[in-house]
């Protein structure tokens, strides 16, 4: 481990935290726009955590120590997650410990805390998110494999930052395989983030919302971290696809002060992805929960074929 | 540069694919017409494209024609039949949707393995694509077999022929001339024809469902 890694990995970690609740208030801000609303500052994200760190938390009596230590514990999840996905750089010394595979367990991690959590109070709105929740997940979740084993393919190997390294920095070539794994990526961080589709992140409707009703019975500087963890999670989830499919722009080992211009080229891919994210939520419909197992299957096959056209296509 | 356009015609290919599978995962009938245009704009893409890398000019006149009939007067006649019906939401199958895509899947292994040896032999520049050809053919060909209403089927008739062009192009460089005029107007008569015959089943059984068909049997 040298030390533009350390430096590296800790500006990368340090970035994405403090960046990721910039992002949530950049794509609230478009989808504001584009529904014919006035916009919220693209500062709220901010003020709302300053608020929610500052008021008192209130926790049900019943609750166990396992309710308090899952903000914390999907709040470290996604940290880390955002510590393995190469965003400024290749040279990450925690991305040797962690593949892609163990990315999608550190996401699956976080989910089944906050699903025990949402359970623990007891209440049936905590429970009927956790199992929507869970429903959303286990579909998902082999979908996202599916579509990272697809660009595995390619570079050989699952470790994110070779991946990035070989698809950013070889010749340019068009993979046809990627593109399907890029459209069921794209279904599967709509349904991962909560977003139009399959949960609307905006509503407090009881019988339609996922999420909101796994973080229902969280205040004060637990929800702050919960908030921050969900910005977090899209944060990491529009890196991976800023890794898989426009890798060009980051950092390599031997070069740490490409990383001054990988900032700008970062900031300017995800302000681009969060209009592109808005602009989806903007024209498709929330579809009834019991179509979402169809479209995750949807995006599971399309991955397989994206897998498949990739053996037949380059031999 | 050649070696950048043939990647490009593999990832047309692969967008025909998707649209096949997206068309059988689709149930209403106006997205199942936007899909099927799309198809045929990626198709006359890929002609041209192929066309260009080859050198081959009468692929440009081939190109042009499929994208006047499948571009602009097919998808015009299929929206005026469905106004004309005032059918613009139901389609009804006859498998839940997530049963076709998990045969479909099948069909496409089958087809990339039926088609590998083949492709060995072309020399053909984007000889990969045959598989993606006949897995688009048998995708539309499931289509036919799992909707009952009469406009999806001939939806699937025409993607079928996508698939069939494809194939074509991909392989041998597209069909003579003579053959490919045929095609063409096969394609477009046999639209009137069912477009007709769609207003006969309407006013027969008030519905499109084709199974009604099979009650007209002779005592």
């Amino acid at each position: 481990m040298s030390f533009s890694g350390l430096l590296s990995q800790l500006l990368e970690i340090i970035i994405a935290i403090a960046l990721a609740p910039l992002l949530t208030g950049w794509v609230n801000l478009w989808r504001a726009w584009l529904q014919n609303k006035s916009a919220p500052s693209i500062w709220l994200p901010y003020r709302l955590l300053h608020k929610l760190f500052n008021k008192e938390s209130v926790i049900a009596d019943n609750a166990s120590t396992l309710f308090r230590a899952a903000p914390y514990v999907m709040f470290g999840c996604m940290t880390l997650a955002t510590g393995i996905i190469p965003t400024l750089s290749t040279d990450l010394p925690l991305a040797t410990a962690a593949d892609a595979i163990a990315l999608v367990g550190l996401f699956a991690l976080a989910r089944v805390f906050i699903s025990l959590a949402a359970m623990d109070i007891g209440t049936a709105f905590g429970t009927m998110g956790a199992r929507r929740e869970m429903l959303v997940g286990f579909l998902a979740e082999p979908a996202l494999l599916m579509v990272l084993f697809s660009a595995s393919l390619i570079s050989n190997s699952t470790s994110l930052t070779t991946i990035v390294d070989t698809l950013g920095h070889r010749e340019f070539a068009i993979y046809p395989g990627l593109a399907l794994a890029g459209v069921a990526f794209t279904m599967v961080s709509l349904a991962e983030n909560a977003r139009v589709p399959v949960d609307n992140p905006a509503t407090h409707l009881e019988l339609t919302m996922i999420h909101e009703a796994l973080i229902l019975e969280y205040s004060g500087r637990h929800l702050a971290l919960i908030e921050w963890a969900i910005s977090l999670k899209l944060f990491a989830y529009s890196c991976i696809g800023l890794a898989l499919f426009f890798p060009w722009g980051v950092a390599q080992a031997q070069a740490p002060l490409d990383m001054l211009l990988a900032l700008p080229v970062l900031v300017f891919k995800l302000a681009i992805g969060g209009f592109l994210l808005a602009v989806l939520e903007t024209v498709s419909v929330k579809m009834r929960i019991f179509r979402v197992p169809e479209f995750l299957g949807t995006a599971f096959l399309l991955a397989v074929i994206g897998l498949l056209v990739h053996l037949l296509l380059v031999p | 540069m050649s070696i950048l356009l043939t990647q490009f015609v593999n990832l047309l290919g692969a967008m025909l694919l998707m649209l096949a599978f997206a068309m059988n995962s689709q149930r209403r009938i106006v997205t199942l017409i936007h899909l099927f245009t799309m198809q045929g704009a990626t198709l006359v893409l890929a002609t041209v494209v192929v066309g260009y890398v080859t050198n081959q000019h009468h692929l440009y006149l081939s190109a042009a024609l499929t994208f006047v009939l499948k571009v602009l007067v097919i998808p015009y006649l299929l929206h005026k039949v469905i106004d004309r019906l005032d059918i613009h939401w139901d389609v009804e199958t006859l498998i839940n949707i997530p049963t076709t895509m998990l045969i479909g899947i099948v069909v496409v292994i089958f087809s990339f393995n039926l088609a590998k040896p083949i492709a060995e032999l072309s020399t053909a520049v984007a000889s990969g694509t045959l598989g993606i050809a006949l897995a688009c053919v048998l995708l539309s060909f499931l289509m036919m077999i799992t909707r009952a209403k009469a406009v999806p089927q001939v939806i699937g008739f025409l993607a079928m022929e996508n698939g069939l062009f494809f194939a074509a192009t991909s392989a041998t460089y597209g069909m003579p001339m003579v053959v490919e005029l045929g095609i063409a107007l096969d394609v477009l008569i046999g639209v009137l024809i069912l477009g007709v015959f769609m207003f006969q089943i309407r006013e027969q059984f008030d519905s499109l469902d084709i199974r009604n068909l099979e009650k007209l049997k002779e005592e």
